[in-house]
């Protein structure tokens, strides 16, 4: 009876742990496969992200021979000179055989409606050239970059494509002339937005975001540790303090599009700030961002033991002193932690700063907070929105410059913290 | 609680049976009658460091410590024993007002050291603490340097004038520290890197470093392997000669070995205070009794 009851007993035990040990390995399964789901997810992203994207590194540019007539230029007046006819009367000296209006002009199209601004950039920065002869490559109609790059094809009817025939067989003269060449884009970091797909440029963008950027950092870092510490270390339990928790807790899940328009109806129309300003958008994210800072902030103090608090205390350190001295040090690498994952929510918002107009076609790079801008989010947008197809890849580009941004910094973050983490 | 143990006595009327096990409850809830649990022994000495009278602790409705007047004796061991939460470590924490982090814990009654009322409102916590001192059940040393963690207090309270004054300070509390021998070529390392008997006895040189006149030790071996609690009890003793020390123990050989006073607290009241001698050899109060003999706790 003994014997029976005892070998039962482990039978169910043995029966029992399969049962468990199959359960471990499903969830061990489960967690696996959704683990290599979601990198495949991201290895797609990024794959259609970089193939979309990376011809936009690349722009078809022409080799013209500009001769800078002396009876063109004014030495008073540069910048009236009629810089396109200098373009124009290089592309006929080239194609010698084309007549007629039309054909002049389409024959003109091939190169950038922004050649003309670069040969007056030119002039201007150095009036010797005037009189002179130069060799100069200048960036070609975003169709022409199209066509090199395979997104027009040939075999299409001529109706139904940007170019016509005879610019293909232009362009295909240029190219075996070795005067048409795929370089690399620097205007797409250097340049400001453009209508022109072929001038335009992330650098506005980029400086806009990079000014906001700064605000928000300036604004909130200082202002959210400091909530933090009053909260955690001095702040009386009671309801009222309870209450602010629950509000700060409730703000960090409040739709970003909502600080907008309270950015709108705040510093814009109360306060009068300039519109599309780097200066009103930092504002914006700084609220958006400080529920996230104070949490996470928040979370590190009270991860510090509070025995180092009474060993600083027993040594008698004021409140203040334990604080700067033991705790901060001790919260810092979280509270940087969550700054920085705050910062990079606040570089891929878009919402809220459409609301305050930085969603304006802003061509100069901002040099100041309160110039207007844009951010780099914000121009993707714009340009998702545009109808050329040469601005397809360049949003993918940008997609891929702010995605490099906020690798970086998460990059940053998990390094502050292996860096400063101290154990007890 | 009370009216369970009217339950109780009453069930104990009706069911006479099982009257012993009911008393056997009764007592375990400390149901002691209040003249009972007044302060026996002498908790008065002539030459007295700190004295408290009529301390109370309440941390919000609960009442933690009773109406207990104790002195603390001039460079004598103080032992305070007793079972878990009776609270010893409450009481300890009063005498340099640590309690006041403590959220809702208010204290009542009178604590003097130098004749003045650390619960005042004119004494300022800082040089309080300063003057009285505290080693954690846990060695907590700060995650800096061993030097930085001596040199903490005397720098925050402007004890040294020079580098060279601190470096004196801090070799001098080490060496009193009995911990000089074994870290004087690596004072830059982590304190936190230390074995955790080194780690408390930095804790102590710490806390002598701001040169208290009273320490403070809340079951300071608790954590600490035979071998390290050896050692810092022998520091205890030595320590005894120019320091005040009130240290709640656990440990009844330890209360024995290193206090010459001892005062045993149950459930937040005093019960009996004496010569360590005394207290172990023919103790007063029957609680103290069944506490040292093992009965409970």
């Amino acid at each position: 009876m003994l014997v029976g009851k005892k070998e039962s007993t482990m039978d169910r035990v043995n029966r029992g742990l399969a049962r468990r040990y199959r359960r471990e390995r499903w969830f061990r399964l489960f967690g696996l496969s959704a683990i290599v789901t979601s990198v495949c997810f991201i290895g797609l992203l990024f794959v259609s992200i970089g193939a979309n994207g990376w011809s936009a590194f690349q722009q078809t540019e022409i080799l013209l021979d500009i001769h800078f007539d002396t009876e063109q230029f004014d030495v008073d007046n540069l910048s009236t000179a009629n810089y396109g006819a200098l373009v124009k009367n290089s592309m006929q000296t080239l194609f010698p055989d084309v007549a007629g209006r039309s054909e002049k002009r389409e024959l003109s199209k091939l190169v950038s409606s922004g050649a003309p601004y670069i040969l007056q950039k030119m002039v201007m920065q150095d009036t010797g050239i005037i009189g002179s002869s130069q060799k100069i490559w200048l960036p070609a109609d975003d169709e022409v970059d199209m066509f090199q790059k395979g997104y027009i094809l040939r075999d299409v009817m001529e109706g139904d494509r940007r170019l016509s025939d005879k610019q293909i067989g232009w362009i295909d003269q240029l190219f075996a002339e070795g005067r048409l060449e795929k370089k690399f884009n620097s205007t797409f970091f250097t340049a400001g937005d453009s209508r022109e797909p072929e001038l335009a440029g992330i650098r506005g963008a980029v400086a806009g975001s990079l000014f906001t950027l700064a605000v928000t950092l300036v604004l909130s870092f200082p202002i959210g540790v400091a909530t933090a510490v009053y909260l955690e270390e001095f702040a009386p339990r009671n309801r009222w303090t309870d209450l602010v928790e629950v509000n700060i807790n409730n703000l960090a899940a409040v739709p970003s599009i909502v600080f907008g328009l309270l950015g709108l109806a705040v510093f814009l129309n109360v306060f009068g700030m300039p519109r599309s300003a780097p200066l009103v958008g930092g504002l914006v994210l700084t609220l958006m961002t400080l529920p996230t800072i104070i949490i996470a902030s928040r979370a590190s103090l009270k991860s510090v033991p509070p025995s180092i608090r009474e060993a600083a205390l027993g040594v008698g350190a004021s409140k203040m002193q334990a604080i700067t001295h033991h705790i901060l040090p001790l919260a810092m690498p979280g509270m940087m932690t969550g700054t920085i994952i705050g910062m990079a929510q606040a570089l891929g918002e878009t919402a809220p700063l459409l609301m305050i107009g930085m969603v304006a076609f802003i061509v100069d790079v901002p040099t100041a907070v309160t110039d207007p801008a844009t951010v780099l989010p914000v121009q993707i947008y714009l340009w998702a929105d545009s109808p050329e197809r040469a601005f397809v890849e360049r949003t993918s580009a940008a997609i891929m410059v702010l995605l490099a941004f906020l690798i970086s910094m998460n990059a940053m973050a998990v390094f502050l913290r292996r860096k400063f983490e101290r154990r007890w | 609680m009370e009216s369970m143990s009217a339950v109780l006595k009453s069930g104990g009327a009706l069911f006479s049976g099982a009257e012993g096990v009911i008393q056997a409850q009764v007592r375990q809830e400390d149901k002691t009658p209040r003249e009972d649990r007044l302060t026996v022994g002498l908790p008065f000495v002539d030459d007295a460091r700190m004295t408290c009278r009529g301390v109370s602790v309440f941390y919000g409705e609960k009442h933690a410590i009773n109406n207990v007047s104790i002195d603390v004796g001039r460079n004598q061991v103080l032992a305070m024993i007793g079972p878990s939460g009776c609270g010893k470590s409450t009481f300890l924490r009063c005498l340099n007002r640590m309690n006041d982090t403590v959220e809702g814990c208010r204290v009542v009654g009178d604590i003097q050291l130098d004749n003045l009322n650390i619960y005042d409102r004119s004494v300022d916590v800082v040089p309080l603490r300063a003057q009285v001192g505290m080693v954690f059940q846990k060695p907590n040393p700060f995650p800096k340097s061993i030097y930085d963690n001596v040199a903490y207090g005397p720098k925050i309270h402007g004890l040294a004038s020079s580098r060279a004054e601190l470096d004196e300070v801090v070799e001098s509390s080490l060496k009193k520290a009995g911990l000089w021998n074994e870290v004087s070529d690596r004072l830059d390392q982590p304190g936190t890197g230390l074995s955790g008997g080194q780690q408390q006895r930095l804790c102590i040189a710490r806390a002598i470093a701001v040169r208290p006149e009273v320490i403070l030790m809340d079951e300071p071996c608790s954590a600490l392997d035979p071998i390290a609690t050896a050692t810092v009890e022998d520091l205890i003793s030595e320590l005894q000669e120019h320091y005040t020390i009130v240290i709640v123990t656990h440990n009844m050989q330890q209360a024995a070995r290193v206090s010459q006073r001892t005062a045993y607290f149950h459930l937040g009241d005093l019960i009996e205070v004496g010569s360590t001698d005394r207290i172990f050899t023919n103790p007063r109060h029957r609680l103290t009794e069944d506490y040292i003999t093992g009965r409970f706790g």
